[in-house]
């Protein structure tokens, strides 16, 4: 186990999973406090600037949720969210960056362990990773 | 843009927020951002004195943006934004920071709950620097509504509102109102006889001055919006004038041509010119072209030449009626298993296994025996088996437990019992009588010597091992209360299907856009909090189509429904989403991706000036258009790309 400590931006829909998020706060469940949310009213709003501006300003991993297929609450937004996120990982790959470092991942307003696990999962994931600016100097150089 | 000044006020929530978080470490931090003019704390900010500190401060400090770290803004944002709209600032100028579900209660460690807390007020007070102030606007609701499905849900929910005076539309896509329960012949626990309690309703809502009956109908088109939809519907043609017919049922008696009832599922016979039952509302029959001779070899028209109204009308077409409603409410209920794909229960291989509806209609004084309890034989069975749960709680069918099963297998115990005096064996897998008394019905049958047998049936064969099961049908299984295989010899098998969602569910979903689950049934919008409604507004749901329920439930729900829909229509206007998404035209290069993302079809494009433009009314604000726009010209209302940016930068402290 290393002390680093991630800095990891999610980006939750209104109505699935900030709803997810907030039901596991409801709970009382435990989770790493690495994800810090941000509210979209969709994970289709998510551009992929968004997530290229977090990592540019210190994040070391993006998570995006949104409602699971089938649930959205606008009918199809989490599909396009769905066809974004692969070629956005694409190209950070191009670009040396890791593509584990960003995440889209389903999470219901009922889920609350869900996001609980997937939370945690994302910050170990990360911190075995170790922090984004000193691997993609690394990559650079390498 | 003036200058902000911004106010942040950090709640301590009793001890939830500041059992974790420290509160003056966040408060004296937030004094460091920049434009923060003052930064205080309090034991509940959404309190009143909490909620005056707010206004004093804009008041006295001059304050134009205002953000609260304490719970979910999904729980009191429209609190706060109330509460500086009341000290004159648009409510859009607020921000939200969830230091509560999102971190003191799934933090345990201080300090790092602490820091969070910094990096969610920080983001909070950067984006709020960029909000700007939005305008509500209302649109008038009309006060017209649309049912869809003729059955209990949607007469009881037709009654509710035109009781209130305002008009409905119920559509049916068959000849009569009704639905399955008019196909019932006692209902449980009561044994309240189904058309003794629902003819009266089917009665006053077909004569009711507010209801337009469109039987015979289907909707084709929706558009439109809460307060505001369009709706195509297309009137069947059946070849009989409405107007001119007076329901003296001579047509029917003179038809020399036969069909297999749909009624009686194919049990029974009715004329090539029919109503579904005698009592069928409205009294009006329809000509069924696939059994007409007239329509097949174009000779007979005998019901033309009693009719003395002169209601046959063989060349009436089909005809597209479009009506404008403020709401609509869907009730199209469910469609029985067909049970013949588990071929080890025999369905259709066997005459003497029948599915439960088909038993309905056998027990039915109205139905095809005289409701007579026999065999295909015409004899009286001697025994009979009630498997449950056939299609239900099956992994290879629907996993969901069909909620009706248990009860109706029960009642039929009772009036197998009533009637014949054969021996009644209920196999089951757990008995589910969970209703306003329902175990007591169960406790009840117990006593009338029903045999429970515990186990999932296996087989249902024909092939006999003894003389005594020969000519029987042999239920197999494993008795798995007595540890045993089971053989059970039986006359007649009853197979208890399961409810699944209308097999055009789908079609229905995308007509109305509202959401399936994983079952294909309609999604409310909160499985407890708001049951009726969906995730389109001005669009509920209730009875059967939102999954498998019981008549009071599926009474319940429509009530439920017709008193929102009735609010909506009382209240007379609906509110707008502000948080939509705009197109700058300057900008637009007219490439035209974003007409195709839009699920809601809000998106137009100008022909003579290339030009994407969003209809305010249709936007819901979910910003996918906005996300694709190559040339950032489409901006999301208070999430627009300078918004989220700050706020992404702000999280990152």
């Amino acid at each position: 186990m290393n002390n680093f400590e991630p800095k990891i931006v999610g980006f939750c829909c209104n109505w699935c999973s900030y709803r997810g998020a907030d039901l596991a706060g409801t709970a009382r469940m435990k989770c790493s406090p690495n994800v810090r949310i941000i509210r979209v009213m969709c994970s289709g709003r998510v551009e992929p600037t968004f997530i290229l501006k977090a990592f540019e300003l210190g994040a070391d991993g993006v998570l995006v949720l949104g409602c699971h297929p089938g649930d959205c609450h606008y009918v199809e937004g989490n599909y396009k969210t769905a066809r974004r996120i692969p070629l956005l990982k694409k190209m950070l790959t191009q670009m040396g960056i890791e593509e584990d470092r960003l995440r889209l991942d389903w999470v219901s307003a009922s889920e609350g362990d869900r996001f609980v696990a997937i939370v945690d999962e994302m910050t170990e994931k990360i911190r075995a990773l170790g922090p984004f600016k000193k691997n993609s100097k690394e990559a650079k150089h390498g | 843009m003036e200058k902000p000044k911004i106010g942040v006020y950090v709640c301590h929530c009793g001890s939830n927020i500041a059992g974790t978080v420290d509160v003056k470490q966040v408060v004296e931090f937030a004094k460091t951002l920049d434009s923060v003019v003052v930064a205080r704390e309090y034991k509940f900010m959404c309190s009143d004195p909490g909620q005056n500190m707010i206004k004093e401060d804009i008041k006295n400090l001059g304050l134009n943006r205002v953000v609260v770290a304490s719970c979910s803004p999904l729980l009191h944002e429209p609190t706060f934004r109330h509460a500086v709209q009341e000290a004159g600032l648009n409510p859009y100028l607020f921000e939200m920071a969830n230091i509560r579900e999102h971190c003191s209660w799934t933090t345990e460690d201080h300090d790092k709950a602490t820091e969070k807390a910094k990096a969610l007020v920080s983001a909070a007070v950067t984006r709020v620097r960029y909000h700007q102030p939005l305008e509500t606007k209302y649109v008038p609701v009309n006060p017209a509504t649309l049912i869809v499905g003729g059955g209990i849900a949607g007469i009881q929910a037709a009654l509710e509102i035109a009781d209130a005076g305002h008009k409905v539309y119920l559509v049916e896509k068959d000849p009569s109102i009704g639905g399955h329960m008019i196909q019932f012949d006692k209902t449980f626990p009561t044994l309240d006889c189904s058309a003794c309690i629902l003819t009266p309703k089917m009665t006053s809502a077909g004569s009711h001055p507010n209801i337009e009956l469109m039987t015979y109908s289907e909707v084709e088109d929706v558009s439109g919006f809460i307060g505001n939809f369009k709706v195509k519907v297309r009137k069947k043609a059946r070849f009989v004038d409405e107007e001119r017919c007076n329901g003296c049922g001579v047509c029917m008696e003179k038809c020399p041509w036969k069909a297999p009832s749909e009624f009686d599922l194919g049990l029974g016979e009715r004329k090539a010119i029919y109503t579904p039952f005698p009592q069928a509302v409205p009294n009006i029959p329809v000509i069924d072209k696939e059994h007409c001779v007239y329509f097949l070899r174009g000779r007979c028209r005998a019901c033309e030449k009693f009719c003395e109204r002169g209601a046959i009308d063989f060349e009436q077409q089909d005809k597209i009626v479009e009506i404008e409603v403020g709401n609509i409410i869907i009730t199209t209920g469910y469609d029985p298993f067909d049970p013949t794909p588990i071929v080890k229960y025999g369905y259709g291989r066997y005459p003497n296994v029948y599915t439960a509806l088909e038993f309905e209609r056998l027990c039915n004084a109205a139905g095809p025996t005289g409701g007579k309890i026999v065999l295909r034989d015409g004899s009286e069975p001697k025994s009979v088996a009630i498997i449950h749960c056939v299609g239900s709680r099956d992994e290879n069918y629907h996993r969901y437990c069909s909620r009706v099963c248990c009860m109706y297998a029960l009642k039929y115990s009772h009036l197998i019992k009533e009637k014949t005096s054969a021996d009644v064996y209920q196999m089951y897998i757990d008995m589910r009588c969970f209703g306003k008394g329902y175990e007591e019905f169960y406790e009840r049958l117990s006593k009338e010597g029903v045999k429970f047998i515990r186990g999932k049936v296996a087989e249902v064969t024909d092939r006999t091992l003894t003389n005594e099961e020969k000519g029987k049908l042999i239920v197999c299984g494993e008795d798995t209360l007595l540890g045993q295989v089971i053989r059970v010899p039986v006359d007649m098998v009853i197979l208890c299907i399961a409810l699944e969602p209308r097999s055009n569910a789908k079609q229905v979903a995308q007509l109305f856009r509202i959401s399936q689950g994983a079952d294909g049934f309609f999604i409310e919008r909160h499985p407890k909090l708001d049951p009726v409604a969906t995730m389109t507004d001005g669009i509920f749901i209730a009875g059967c189509c939102q999954g498998p329920k019981d008549i009071p439930d599926t009474v319940a729900q429509a009530s439920a429904a017709a008193t929102r829909v009735l609010s909506l229509i009382s209240k007379g206007k609906v509110e707008l989403e502000a948080t939509i998404a705009v197109i700058d035209e300057e900008k637009c290069s007219g490439c035209r991706i974003c007409n195709l993302l839009c699920p809601y079809n809000a998106i137009e494009f100008i022909e003579d000036k290339e030009v994407s433009r969003i209809n305010e009314a249709l936007c819901k604000g979910c910003g996918t258009c906005v996300a694709a726009c190559p040339s950032a010209a489409i901006s999301h209302k208070h999430f627009t790309t300078e918004e989220i940016m700050a706020e992404i930068e702000g999280v990152l402290v």
